[in-house]
């Protein structure tokens, strides 16, 4: 079982090659704000996220992910559901 | 900040709009002259952006059985079914779609979208899921955010994702709701419907299917995708439109499922809304029974746009995925440039749909034409003689393009950055 922390470490590495301003990439780097993302690219980046972790985030929990830290609270708690 | 503060930036794109002297999102339709022809904005046009596929909307008997309608039952109905009463018409028009898709259970509603909204929103609930292909329409999208049901999107006309995503919801997949379109309204592509059907099937989950553009566009006789894919018993519940094909407006589901029915005293969209007014009913009627026997439409409306669709393709231009009556050219230019590039083709005499991102599948400007059993083939000449020559003054294709197009040669340039 992962752990958050196993978690954030991957979501880093898989938002460093696609973020704009990677060199602002930790915890609490607003996916939306100082990462450069629009919303289409964040869109198409949680698409491979998902791949990535081989789960589903619903959109319904996206209004509460502003941060990468957010993101990998919400998919550790999709994890432990399974 | 205050409560109108937010609205800044769209204010500042609207006025950089009408800076330019364009907004493509705002016309003035000044007189309608037929389903194809219009003045707007000051000019006479063809219209090809209208959804208009079967041309009914200045059909006679559609006109006659409105006028009907509008002497003896008045303007409006002036209230919701469940407060102001089933008008005899509804309910026959409901029979006329049950009857027609061969389905036991139908609803009409005042407008297509309200016909997804109240779905979406009463039909999943809290432990449900919704699982919908990312390209769906708006309606489907608002429909998702009313409802209790969990959200979750497939990559567009991708079975491997869907089939991942099924598979990673186990036995909820049983509590899904899978949505798809007969036909994509911005790229006109279709729905791999038997693939979708069959890995439903597999997973035992629900299936929805928007008809809105392939309703009198595809299948024997009109039903839309379903139909023409031979699937019509795996999809669970249909929605359409009646402002496309049916040239009215209003919505409608079909479905084998008695809950549908039920639907009526939970659905907050065809409760809180007054029902359609009686002419409207009544031209539906009348067109749902010229679009079942319409054969002969359907043949002139793909005939048009094979004719369309050929000569763009002629001029080099980049287009959908696959042939359709909905035939959008993709085009790799700014904001700025696509807007004026409408504007010429507006200002030549041609109407279409200019569609920005985000509203564009690909983060591209493209330029949304739709066909119609009512264009002439004089008409379709026109329309691309018209891209060609504004295409060409925008150096968007090489004027030697037009040469070829004119002249029919045989091996059209192909310009990949259009």
């Amino acid at each position: 079982m992962k752990t958050y922390q196993d978690i954030l470490a991957e979501l880093l590495e898989t938002i460093r090659p696609l973020a704009p301003n990677a060199d602002q990439l930790e915890e609490n780097s607003e996916l939306m704000g100082n990462l450069g993302l629009d919303s289409m690219k964040v869109m198409n980046l949680l698409q491979e996220i998902e791949d990535h972790f081989d789960v589903s985030i619903p959109l319904n929990v996206l209004p509460d992910v502003r941060t990468v830290g957010d993101l990998a609270r919400k998919i550790h708690q999709i994890l432990s559901q399974q | 900040m205050t409560l109108l503060d937010k609205f800044q930036g769209l204010r500042a794109a609207r006025d950089q709009l009408k800076g330019l002297g364009v907004d493509p999102f705002n016309v003035v339709v000044e007189k309608i002259l037929s389903p194809t022809e219009a003045i707007v904005n000051g000019h006479r046009v063809i219209l090809a952006g209208t959804n208009n596929y079967l041309g009914l909307t200045f059909h006679p008997e559609c006109i006659a059985a409105a006028e009907k309608a509008l002497r003896e039952e008045g303007c409006g109905t002036t209230g919701s079914r469940m407060a102001n009463g089933n008008y005899a018409d509804h309910l026959a028009l409901e029979r006329e779609f049950a009857e027609f898709y061969g389905k036991p259970y139908s609803v009409v509603f005042s407008t297509g979208y309200l016909a997804n909204l109240a779905l979406l929103s009463a039909l999943p609930g809290e432990d449900d899921v919704i699982l919908l292909d990312a390209d769906c329409h708006a309606s489907i999208y608002d429909g998702c955010r009313m409802s209790q049901a969990e959200v979750i999107r497939f990559r567009h006309n991708d079975m491997d994702d869907l089939g991942k995503r099924l598979r990673r919801l186990k036995s909820r997949a049983q509590r899904t709701l899978v949505v798809v379109e007969g036909i994509y309204s911005m790229l006109g592509d279709q729905a791999p419907l038997k693939a979708i059907a069959k890995v439903k099937r597999e997973y035992g989950a629900f299936l929805m299917v928007d008809e809105a553009h392939s309703l009198g566009v595809l299948g024997e006789t009109g039903r839309g995708l379903a139909e023409a894919e031979g699937v019509d018993a795996a999809v669970d519940f249909i929605v359409g439109t009646f402002s496309k094909s049916l040239g009215a407006i209003g919505g409608y589901c079909v479905s084998p499922h008695q809950e549908l029915d039920i639907l009526r005293y939970t659905a907050r969209p065809y409760i809180f809304t007054a029902s359609s007014s009686p002419a409207q009913i009544a031209s539906t009627r009348v067109a749902l029974r010229l679009l079942r026997d319409g054969n002969d439409l359907r043949k002139r409306l793909w005939a048009n746009a094979h004719r369309f669709y050929q000569g763009l393709e002629a001029l080099g231009c980049q287009l959908g995925p696959q042939m359709s009556p909905v035939v959008p050219i993709l085009l790799d230019e700014s904001r700025e440039q696509s807007l004026r590039v409408w504007h010429d083709l507006l200002q030549r005499g041609v109407y279409v749909n200019l569609v920005m991102p985000p509203a564009t599948p690909d983060h591209r400007c493209l330029l949304r034409c739709s066909m119609s059993a009512a264009h002439t083939e004089e008409q379709i000449d026109v329309l691309v003689e018209t891209f060609a020559a504004v295409f060409s003054s925008h150096r968007l294709i090489p004027s030697r393009c037009v040469f070829c197009f004119v002249s029919f040669a045989p091996t059209p340039v192909r310009v990949p950055w259009l």
